[in-house]
């Protein structure tokens, strides 16, 4: 298990850089009146096929070939299930993967979201030729981050410099904490 | 709260040294195991605190950036640190509170730090 959700969602977009995805969206949404908290990765990467997408939550299935367990995924969707949540993965060859994962918002079981800003800054400064595209909500109120827009602005100066992922990290995190408004996510 | 106009000072700050720099086979490798054991044992506050620590010093020619499963998911979090003319250092059981030392010790000065390294777990 991971003790929160961003780490599930870094682990699971990582399957994405590794699909081959040029850009990467992560969607988090806050409902309070729904009670629910919906997180999708969207990706362009090569996609699955439909026996591949019924094995991928299976920890025994992998397409790593070192050893023959494979734990993102299935941790993820247990993390969401656990809540009264729900799991879906839609993909297909070509097409790309969209990951979704509903928790119930309020549950006692839910892992809190963590530091996402974290999350995203790992996945920018580690694959910095990719996009990635943070858009969060919390009962209405929302921002996006975009890597595209921040790349327009830098020119020559690149996404991976220290300076710039703290930029990105402070950016997200405040915006983050004027959309929560106190509550709890 | 921060705003895309500050990334644009940043960006006009930055841009001096931009072409200062040189090939990135000068640069030295910070490497972090990001697989789901790395992740799960905290490798990803060990990634931040060293982004923030290269920063913070302002430090030049020093890459941060992650591999997957090292292969030792017992001793995760694995950091690995090859400078240039150097042997690759092998860092086990990182935490974010053992960054500051490496970057000054190692990053900086060039000595890594023996306590901290795999050999160092018999």
């Amino acid at each position: 298990m991971m003790p929160e959700i961003s780490l599930n969602i870094l682990d699971v977009a990582q399957n994405s850089v590794a699909a081959g995805s040029m850009v990467t969206t992560i969607d988090i949404a806050a409902d309070a009146a729904a009670d629910r908290l919906t997180i999708s990765i969207i990706d362009e990467g090569k996609g699955m096929t439909p026996e591949q997408v019924a094995q991928v939550t299976d920890p025994f299935y992998t397409t790593r070939t070192t050893r023959a367990v494979g734990l993102g995924v299935p941790f993820f969707k247990m993390a969401a299930e656990l809540t009264g949540g729900r799991f879906d993965i839609k993909s297909a060859p070509g097409a790309g993967t969209t990951v979704t994962a509903e928790f119930g918002l309020s549950h006692i079981d839910r892992m809190p979201l963590g530091d996402i800003a974290g999350t995203f800054t790992a996945l920018v400064g580690t694959a910095p030729e990719l996009d990635f595209v943070l858009k969060y909500s919390a009962d209405g109120r929302s921002f996006i981050a975009d890597t595209r827009e921040f790349r327009e602005i830098l020119g020559d100066v690149q996404l991976s410099e220290p300076q710039v992922l703290s930029f990105i990290s402070e950016f997200i995190r405040e915006n983050r904490e004027e959309c929560d408004a106190g509550a709890s996510i | 709260m921060k705003s895309l106009a500050e990334l644009a000072k940043l960006r006009e700050q930055m841009q001096s040294e931009v072409n200062l720099r040189h090939d990135s086979a000068s640069d030295t490798r910070v490497v972090v195991g990001m697989a789901t054991c790395g992740i799960a044992a905290g490798a990803r506050p060990v990634l931040s605190a060293f982004v923030e620590e290269v920063s913070r010093r302002q430090l030049k020619n020093i890459m941060v950036t992650q591999t997957g499963c090292i292969g030792m998911c017992a001793l995760e979090p694995i950091v690995e640190v090859t400078a240039p003319g150097q042997d690759k250092i092998t860092y086990v059981k990182m935490t974010p509170e053992k960054v500051s030392k490496i970057v000054s010790d190692h990053l900086v000065n060039g000595i890594p730090v023996t306590e901290y390294t795999v050999g160092a777990q018999q």
